[in-house]
């Protein structure tokens, strides 16, 4: 919803997190996530470490003991808020969308054919009801009869009513959107509870959220980096025995905590649930967090190109009347062939007529309107003084006029190529199978999209534009907005064969489509966006479904994708590169006491052995909430090509991970020595 | 300009302009293409008649590994008997006695992984016989079995998509035929026309002007000392290694077995390049062994050069370096370059006792072979160092926002978890060995074995610590250098090294050939301008990275309380 709130940390929200922070302490729960587990293990051990310190000697002081098991408690409860923050979050933007859809009646059709009236949560996938101008709908359904105009800006927020009708692939109607004129028939196509949005806010709530393949090559490399450090750890006793240095176990389980890749390991389930959230914000459902994760990796965009690249459909732009033909005439013939033409090129040509001055009258009384069929590819109007006017694509009324033994004119002809090696789309216009002219049409570029298949091209992404025009126009076009190929009189199997071949060559493709024909096509792409307008069919099919019904969604999408993969990374590495101060003030901290000599590593100049450990375990712990909105709302990603963005990210992350900790645990250090 | 410093840079120009050449030959060779040694054809077909061999039979990764861990398997049963009941055989003119079963398996261990950890001295413990055919022959055919993993990781990205990574037998026998033998033959003439014994005569007497009667061992040593480098095997004929005057004899044949032990390691880079079509590649992982490689050179050399800190205090000058442990004939800065050259490549010659170096330099010792992919071994270095690039891959993929990818084909999960598993090993082998005998030492000094653990250490304290820590070190990088204080001829260490230098040599053949023949299945996915390129410098800066973090955080505390402490406190 492009109401939601976009503040991260809504006190609400917040509330509920930190209930949960405390539920998710459970081992059962804690065990999915290896690294924060061997630090609640820890934590464990802290506080029986703090009871026998009470009454025996040799462990330090009870209260320093103590200390350190609240700083590591905090350090569990942190990365559980952390994921309990980004989930409240996802489940609030679901909420907000699943509000939408409360308790609706519905009129249900029976076998019978009467109508009944029922609660939309009773609805059962295969139900039939209506829908009047003024009703809600109470679910999402496939309309099996009739067209309406429907109010869908509670889903998109987009204010125009836009229309769906049987048949076509614009079929689906979305529970909670309202019809604004006439009746339809809906059919119920899922079960309660098994929607799309149901599905996704399970996803969210972690109930079925399933790793990633990606996190769990992480999660895998996270575990093995603990593993060494409980080699370190543990061997690090018998070191010390061998130095005559004892070493009490809150040092070791400080060192140990500090080590283990906390923050990345506290954050991970965190960045992959603001993933898909964001995706959310977009108005995309994703049906898994696997799509968001390859839509990062796509190489090839295939784009529809009417209302993605180009606004919408072709418009009249050009009148060129034949030979000997009068301008006044031929625009004329031109208003009059388009009168009952129901099509947008058909109005435009109204429009063009109106702004050079023509007096548009309504068709004469008893004139018969000729359809546009694929035989005869042109239409137009018969009307009662036996004029035929016929408008349509060249060949067609060449045929036409040559046939009824007139000449096609050369000049008109020269006409019609320049128009079509323009990217235009020539219209010819003939009366009673005389050529009259040409009219051109052309397809306006959407502003600033040549720019996006630019960064999309830095990003190394390939766009597709996919067209039913010739190839020349579709050529011209493509050039003209930037695309990198273009497929012509594209019919849907062309785009199966497009995606096998780009995928044979170890590609990754996404795509969109909204009919029932897109529906192979979006199955086989390896990210599939069908729009919400779309059929039943292509929102199965694919593994995303946007609200918006808008085709540049796409690149969006992809960012996401890669934001989120960006995150996890950088976290790591930042992770990672924390340990270097750390063990610069633990390592020192141990062994000072019987090895004086090892002052010399405490190049920070920490106050105590105590208060360096202290610095250290509580630095660990604040860093995580500290970028927890970091996590959630995702590294920005910078399309300046892989390797700047890797040296751009090693320099802040990396090199920033090894600064950063050196300068926290030396100001928190400062601050424990007032009390240590 | 210092003649010690132009000393190290001439032998180190020397090696470069040998083994880049020969890492074009080793390319061709490995290829199939034509090559001038081509005439040892007819030797190595009979080779493959005689034994039933296929050469032209295509191996996918885990045909390779068992035919690997097979002849390996059978090498360690024979060698195992052999120099058990050596006493029995011939050529034993000095009546040498048969290895103790638990030597016997730390030794024949130690041969067979290329490592050459000595728990014995050349001049007693073995006999001229099996000099040659355990000890000779082991370090001929583990340097050829390190190779020939190393070219079937090669094969694995040399085209697109691929499960067929050639034949092992192929690649095994033309390492020895068309590599080790023709360049043994070359070096082991240099070294006898210097001096190096190579005669089957027992022992030889002289009376020393002091009037002491000195028994000077001797026997065919040219030839082994020749495959030691060569093969990067480093266990000496005589006991003290290329540090005695007959196995090293001269600053010459010390340039030459410092040359001979680098040029296979870094021709197998170079290799590698052009085996692939990626020369750029090669350059930069090159460069980054390099810049390793310097990194530990110069304070190794700056502090050797400098003289103990401790003797400076007392006010003795040192004009000529810290010379306890060195050879008068090589010079402190030479030994500096060899104690480091020997350590980042899996050799473990010595011309000098490392355990007389300085503490820093200690640390740089034990780094080396920590990281062990600074050039490291014969074939085994690249292989080590793919480990960490794919670690390197993986993180700094995710940070350009991509699933990684190396040389076109997708890293996930299965590779993550066998480099993980791989990184995992050192660190596990080093501190756990280190850890066990730390734990013996100390609560139970007084175990019943051939030398008490309380009398292992010749130096107690933080000198002790890195004793054991060097030692058990140095077999997980099969590299074989000892700090020579440490008692080690005894059940417990035998056995210890025994096992960490089994499991650390086999693991980190197995992991990366098991990821490159993985990946060199997946589909391959052209480059765009998304990908991250693993050829670039940045990406060269990455794998340093890695490197050096995920050694400096394994090991600190360890290195903390072994070099540094000494550091430190003798400083104080």
């Amino acid at each position: 919803m492009k109401s939601s709130s976009n503040k991260l940390f809504e006190p609400a929200l917040v509330q509920t997190a930190l209930k949960q922070s405390f539920i998710k302490l459970d081992p059962r729960v804690m065990i999915k996530n290896p690294v924060m587990f061997t630090v609640e293990i820890g934590t464990v051990i802290m506080a029986y470490v703090t009871v026998y310190s009470i009454s025996h000697t040799g462990e330090g002081s009870p209260i320093y003991n103590f200390v350190i098991f609240l700083v590591l408690l905090l350090t569990v409860l942190f990365a559980n808020f952390a994921e309990a923050i980004a989930e409240a979050r996802g489940k609030a933007q679901a909420d907000s969308l699943r509000k939408t859809r409360e308790e609706t009646p519905a009129k249900v059709v029976l076998a019978d054919g009467k109508t009944e009236i029922r609660s939309s949560s009773l609805l059962k996938k295969g139900d039939v009801f209506i829908c009047e101008a003024g009703d809600t709908i109470p679910t999402d359904g496939e309309i099996i009869e009739g067209i309406a105009t429907i109010d869908e800006s509670a889903i998109t927020g987009e204010s125009a009513p836009v229309i769906r009708e049987s048949g076509g692939d614009k079929s689906s109607v979305t529970g909670g959107t309202k019809v604004l004129s006439d009746q339809i028939k809906v059919q119920v196509n899922t079960q309660p509870g098994e929607s799309f949005l149901d599905k996704m806010i399970a996803l969210v709530e972690g109930a079925s959220r399933q790793k990633t393949p990606n996190e769990i090559a992480l999660t895998i490399l996270l575990a093995s980096f603990t593993l060494v450090f409980i080699i370190v750890c543990v061997t690090l006793k018998p070191f010390a025995n061998y130095a005559n240095t004892p070493i009490t176990i809150a040092a070791l389980i400080s060192l140990f905590v500090c080590l283990i890749p906390t923050t990345i390991g506290g954050l991970l389930s965190a960045i992959g649930i603001a993933g898909m959230d964001r995706a959310l914000r977009a108005n995309v459902i994703t049906k898994s967090g696997k799509a968001v994760e390859t839509a990062g990796d796509i190489d090839v965009l295939l784009l529809d190109k009417t209302g993605t690249i180009t606004i919408g459909n072709r418009k009249a732009t050009n009148f060129y009347p034949a030979p000997g033909i009068d301008t006044k005439d031929f625009i004329d013939a031109c208003v009059m062939s388009s009168l009952a033409d129901e099509t947008p090129e058909g109005k435009s040509i109204l429009e063009l007529a109106i702004t050079q001055d023509y007096k548009v009258m309504p068709a004469p009384a008893g004139s018969t309107f000729i359809k546009f069929t694929a035989e005869t590819r042109s239409s137009g109007l018969d009307t009662l003084d036996g004029k035929r006017t016929r408008k349509g694509a060249f060949d067609s009324i060449r045929n036409m006029v040559l046939k009824a033994g007139n000449p096609f004119p050369v000049e008109t002809e020269d006409q019609v190529k320049a128009i079509s090696n323009n990217g235009g789309t020539p219209l010819v216009v003939a009366v009673n199978e005389k050529t009259m002219g040409v009219i051109e049409l052309q397809d306006i570029i959407k502003p600033g999209i040549s720019e996006r298949f630019e960064r999309l091209r830095k990003m190394g992404v390939k766009t597709v534009m996919v067209t039913g025009d010739n190839p020349l126009t579709a050529k011209f076009i493509a050039e003209k907005a930037g695309v990198d190929d273009f497929i012509a009189e594209a019919k849907p199997e062309d785009k199966m064969n497009y995606i096998k071949e780009e995928q044979a060559m170890g590609k990754l493709v996404a795509m969109m489509g909204d009919g029932t024909n897109d529906a192979p096509a979006l199955a086989q792409a390896d990210v599939g966006v069908a729009m919400n307008s779309g059929t039943q069919a292509a929102k199965e099919a694919g593994n995303m479904v946007d609200l918006d019904n808008d085709p540049t969604k796409l690149i969006e999408i992809v960012e996401i994708g890669k934001q989120l993969l960006i995150t996890r990374g950088t976290l790591t590495t930042f992770s990672i590169a924390n340990d270097v101060a750390k063990y610069f003030a633990i390592v020192p901290a141990l062994f000072i006491g019987s090895i004086p000599a090892l002052q010399s590593l405490n190049i920070m100049g920490l106050h105590s052995p105590e208060s360096a450990i202290l610095s250290a375990v509580i630095f660990n712990a604040i860093i995580i909430p500290i970028l927890i909105p970091l996590a959630l709302k995702g590294v920005e990603y910078k399309a300046i090509g892989a390797s700047a963005l890797l040296r751009r990210n090693l320099l802040i992350y990396g090199v920033g991970g090894v600064v950063a900790p050196f300068i926290g645990i030396k100001i928190i250090d400062l601050l424990v020595g007032l009390f240590v | 300009m210092n003649t010690e410093l132009l000393g190290i840079i001439a032998t180190y120009a020397l090696t470069l302009v040998i083994a880049i050449p020969l890492g074009k030959y080793l390319a061709k060779v490995f290829a199939g293409e034509k090559v001038w040694t081509d005439f040892l054809k007819p030797l190595e077909s009979g080779i493959f008649k005689l034994s039933g061999i296929n050469p032209k039979e295509e191996m996918n990764w885990k045909q390779h590994m068992k035919a690997l861990l097979t002849i390996n398997l059978v090498w360690l049963v024979y060698g195992f008997f052999v120099l058990i009941y050596q006493d029995k055989l011939p050529l034993n003119p000095d009546g040498n006695p048969g290895m103790t079963p638990d030597l016997s398996f730390n030794t024949v261990i130690s041969f067979v992984v290329n490592c050459d950890l000595q728990h014995y001295s050349g001049e007693s413990g073995v006999t001229y016989l099996t000099q040659h055919v355990v000890m000779m022959f082991l370090m001929f055919v583990s340097c050829a079995t390190g190779i020939a993993s190393a070219v079937v990781f090669f094969k694995a990205f040399r085209d697109k998509t691929t499960v067929k990574l050639g034949n092992f037998w192929d690649f095994f026998v033309k390492s020895i035929t068309r590599l080790l033998l023709p360049l043994s033959l070359v070096v082991a003439l240099i070294l006898a026309f210097n001096g190096t014994p190579t005669s089957y005569e027992a022992k030889d007497q002289f009376i020393s002007v002091q009037g002491d009667t000195v028994n000077v061992s001797r026997g065919p040593a040219a030839g082994m000392i020749a495959i030691k480098h060569l093969g990067t095997n480093g266990g000496g004929w005589f006991g003290v290694n290329s540090a005695h005057p007959l196995e090293n004899p001269n600053y010459l044949t010390n340039s030459v077995e410092l040359i001979a032990q680098v040029i296979i390691p870094i021709a197998m880079v170079i290799a590698f390049g052009i085996f692939i079509r990626r020369r750029k590649l090669a350059w930069i992982i090159f460069g980054v062994m390099t810049i390793g490689m310097f990194l530990l050179l110069i304070p190794t050399v700056s502090s050797e050069l400098g003289g103990n800190p401790a003797l400076a205090k007392m006010g003795i000058s040192q004009t000529t370096g810290a010379m306890e442990g060195k050879e008068v004939r090589f010079g402190p800065a030479i030994s500096g370059y060899w104690s480091t050259v020997t350590t980042i490549i899996s050799t473990g010659s010595v011309n000098n006792m490392h355990d007389s170096t300085m503490p820093l330099t200690g640390t740089w010792q034990l780094l080396g072979m920590m990281i062990n992919s600074f050039y490291g071994g014969c074939g085994v270095g690249i292989l080590n160092y793919f480990i960490y690039l794919i670690i390197a891959v993986f993180i700094s993929g995710l940070m350009v926002g991509r699933t990684p990818e190396f040389l076109g084909h997708k890293v996930e999960a299965r590779e993550v978890k066998i480099a993980a598993l791989i990184t995992l090993l050192s660190p596990f082998l080093i501190l756990a060995g280190t850890a066990i005998a730390s734990y013996v030492f100390t609560s139970h000094g007084a175990a019943d074995w051939a030398v008490q653990p309380q009398n292992w250490l010749n130096n107690p304290g933080f000198h002790g610590f890195s004793e054991m820590l060097y030692e058990v070190t140095s077999s997980n990088a099969n590299n074989g250098s000892g700090f020579e204080g440490l008692g080690d001829n005894n059940i417990f260490w035998n056995v210890l090294t025994g096992f960490v230098l089994l499991i650390g040599r086999f693991l980190p053949i197995i992991g990366p050939v098991a990821i490159a023949g993985l990946l060199g299945a997946k589909k391959y996915i052209p480059e765009s301008a998304g990908t991250l390129k693993t050829d670039t410098l940045t990406f060269g800066l990455m794998t340093f990275a890695v490197i050096i973090v995920l050694n400096a955080l394994s090991y600190f505390p360890a290195l903390a309380l072994g070099p540094l402490a000494e550091y430190f406190t003798m400083l104080k």
